[in-house]
């Protein structure tokens, strides 16, 4: 007969492999950030264009077939200002993580901003990506560096208010 | 006559009025999920005439596991398009259960109409090892057992039992193949005898591979339609009469894997034997399993068991009961069956069962 | 339909470390595995369900109090891998058995290390060769596996 104490936890670890398959539109977005390029995705139905599109038009579900080159450029619509530290963080607090709207495009996306003080970051600025070095490009949203102030005046509310 | 058929299970006659799904296959890999159903929610829509706007309801079947990515069933809505927002439910489950959620909101009579979809894949992970996760995590899971391994369980006692030979194994094998030849869907369809799949060498005693269900990356959709507006949009609607659902407990050494009595119990609450049934489309994955279902079942000789090849023929997951309601529907819509029972599983060794009791007037 | 040269796919691990709490009964069952016995619980009619559960089974009803069972039991039914999988508890080819142990009513999975499939039938008598007191942890592989009792076939 053990003295130990009785068993009051189990360890259960588990561990899965999978290939993940991105799909034919995310693989056009990712070809495209490989080659530096945001991939636009337009809805045939309502002819929103779509970064980083599944495939679907989330409004119609209809296939977004129509392939459209984005630009460079873009307006934060929104950001916060992350001062807390988690496991895992890459990048040094503070930083501005925002939500970038390309221009041309109908759908905001996730994005780092940086090259300025973080309290000066506002709704309506405008961004440019920065992407890594030409040889570091790959199929990965790691290829866009982050995005920095391009000068240019603020956008008008009235531009990205319906992508809030 | 009435034009529709008396009900045993609930007060409104609802109808599965269209029906699609994708090809079944063993590895889809250029498309995800989104793009997989995307043209099987068109088509469900598109051959009856109507738009997501014409359904109250939207419900699905799924599991994240699967694709190893966490809400891929939220990502899946995008397939539909649920802007302006839409009323949405989803099940952990085969799309079976989200068809049954969907019949008991069309029940309460606030809506008419709704869309059940529902899409796996056995391509991206290992799928022994992901079932083995829906197994009890103290006992079982730590062991890894395979799906093919636990049902060899099954038909090993099966065999003990005195109830069925590895002969009738091969047979229900060969019989769902060969009608799975005429089934445009079917992954794996082939004309061969008993005695020829007696030779195969077993995968795990005592099943050869025969026995054993494809792996299939799949996913299907059905529209449910209540009362007059069944008729709007199908000529000959195949009325859900009976529905039940019943599990069973999850240790399985607790469990008479010969028999099936949460298959028995929902049956009888679907009514299955209240009258004669044409075609019974069961969701077999393994051979032997067929047989205790047609046992569980009480049907005769004179059913036509799984004209479109079953489980065997191919076995999307969480799509592959649906699937089976989609077929029987099918069976009913063509004058081929008047009264149908479509059947869908769960879990290990036929753990849960669903019986749908189709008809058509 | 896009070439298929042209689909990304990338390689994708999921990791869960668990630490389940066990409760009362699993963790009564765990501690009597860790020390070198098997227990079962008592459920409705004193029926002895093993492995434990909090609740029997069947009728749904609270179980009560741990019985020690076994070692030995009877295999109720049993399948023979050839190939194991890389996750399955033993490397070479061996049996997965539900074996009702001495004094239980109902069946535990585990596997079985025999010479062949021939050297396996249900009815068997087997009995659980347990890991060394210093590798037990209180886990169902704490019973390395079965074998068959009274020594090899």
């Amino acid at each position: 007969m053990s003295e130990r104490e009785p068993v009051t936890m189990m360890a259960a670890p588990i561990h899965l492999d999978y290939v993940f398959t991105a799909g034919v539109a995310q693989s056009k977005n990712l070809h495209g950030l490989e080659e530096g390029k945001f991939i636009g995705q337009r809805c045939p139905k309502c002819k929103k264009v779509y970064t980083l599109s599944r495939g679907s038009c989330p409004t119609d579900g209809v296939p977004t077939d129509e392939i459209v080159e984005l630009p460079n450029t873009g307006t934060v619509t929104t950001y916060c200002v992350v001062n807390v530290p988690f496991a895992g963080q890459s990048i040094e607090i503070p930083y501005i993580c925002a939500q970038i709207l390309l221009d041309g495009a109908n759908l905001s996306f996730m994005g780092l901003i940086q090259e300025m003080p973080t309290d000066e970051v506002r709704m309506g600025m405008r961004v440019e990506a920065v992407w890594v070095e030409p040889d570091e490009l790959g199929p990965t949203m790691a290829s866009v560096k982050y995005f920095r102030p391009n000068g240019e005046p603020d956008a008008d509310y009235e531009t990205y208010k319906e992508y809030l | 006559m009435s034009r529709f058929p008396e009900l045993t299970s609930g007060s409104r006659p609802v109808g599965v009025v269209s029906f699609a799904q994708y090809d079944n296959v063993r590895r889809e890999g250029a498309h995800n999920e989104v793009e997989m159903l995307m043209p099987v929610v068109a088509e469900v829509f598109g051959s009856i005439g109507i738009t997501k706007d014409d359904v109250g309801f939207i419900c699905s079947g799924s599991t994240d596991y699967l694709v190893g990515g966490p809400f891929s069933f939220v990502t899946a809505l995008d397939a539909v398009g649920v802007w302006p927002p839409r009323a949405e439910s989803h099940v952990e489950m085969d799309g079976a259960w989200a068809l049954y959620e969907a019949w008991v909101l069309l029940q309460e009579g606030e809506i008419d109409a709704a869309l059940v979809y529902c899409f796996g894949r056995s391509s991206p992970g290992d799928l022994s090892e992901i079932l083995a996760l829906q197994l009890d995590p103290y006992y079982l899971a730590p062991l890894w057992p395979d799906p093919t391994s636990l049902a060899a369980l099954q038909a090993q006692a099966l065999i003990d039992s005195g109830k069925a030979t590895e002969a009738d194994f091969a047979a229900v094998a060969s019989r769902s193949r060969r009608a799975a030849l005429s089934n445009p869907k079917a992954q794996v369809a082939y004309d061969r005898t008993t005695e020829e799949l007696l030779a195969e060498d077993y995968e795990v005693t005592p099943l050869r591979r025969h026995a054993l269900p494809p792996l299939t990356d799949g996913a299907a959709a059905v529209v449910l339609a209540a009362g007059e507006k069944a008729y709007e949009w199908c000529e000959r609607p195949a009325f859900i009469t009976g529905i039940d659902h019943r599990i069973e407990t999850h240790s399985i050494g607790a469990r008479d894997l010969t028999v099936s009595p949460s298959t028995t119990l929902a049956g009888e609450k679907a009514g299955v034997g209240h009258k004669g049934v044409d075609v019974a489309e069961l969701h077999a994955p393994y051979a032997h399993q067929e047989l205790i279902l047609a046992e569980a079942l009480a049907l005769d000789e004179g059913v036509s068991r799984n004209p479109s090849g079953g489980a065997l023929a191919a076995n999307p997951m969480m799509s592959a009961g649906l699937i089976r309601i989609g077929e029987s529907a099918k069976a009913i819509w063509s004058g081929q069956a008047g009264r149908a029972v479509a059947h869908a599983t769960s879990g290990p060794c036929l753990q849960q069962n669903l019986v749908c009791v189709l008809e058509g007037v | 339909m896009a070439d298929q040269a042209e689909i990304y796919t990338a390689d994708h691990v999921l990791e869960y470390p668990y630490l389940r709490s066990v409760g009362p009964v699993v963790g009564a069952f765990l501690t009597g595995l860790r020390d070198g016995k098997v227990l079962g619980t008592k459920g409705t009619g004193g029926r002895v369900i093993v492995p434990p559960t909090e609740y029997d089974p069947e009728t749904g009803e609270e179980t009560a109090g741990m019985v020690e069972v076994g070692p030995e039991g009877t295999v109720t039914t049993w399948t023979w891998v050839a190939r194991p999988r890389p996750k399955h508890p033993l490397p070479e080819p061996f049996a997965w058995v539900l074996v009702r142990f001495d004094g239980a009513d109902t069946s535990f999975l585990h596997v079985l290390k025999a010479s062949g499939p021939e050297a396996v039938a249900s009815g068997m008598r087997v009995r659980p060769e347990f890991r060394t007191e210093g590798e037990r942890v209180g886990h169902v592989k704490d019973i390395s596996h079965f074998v068959a009792a009274g020594g090899a076939p």
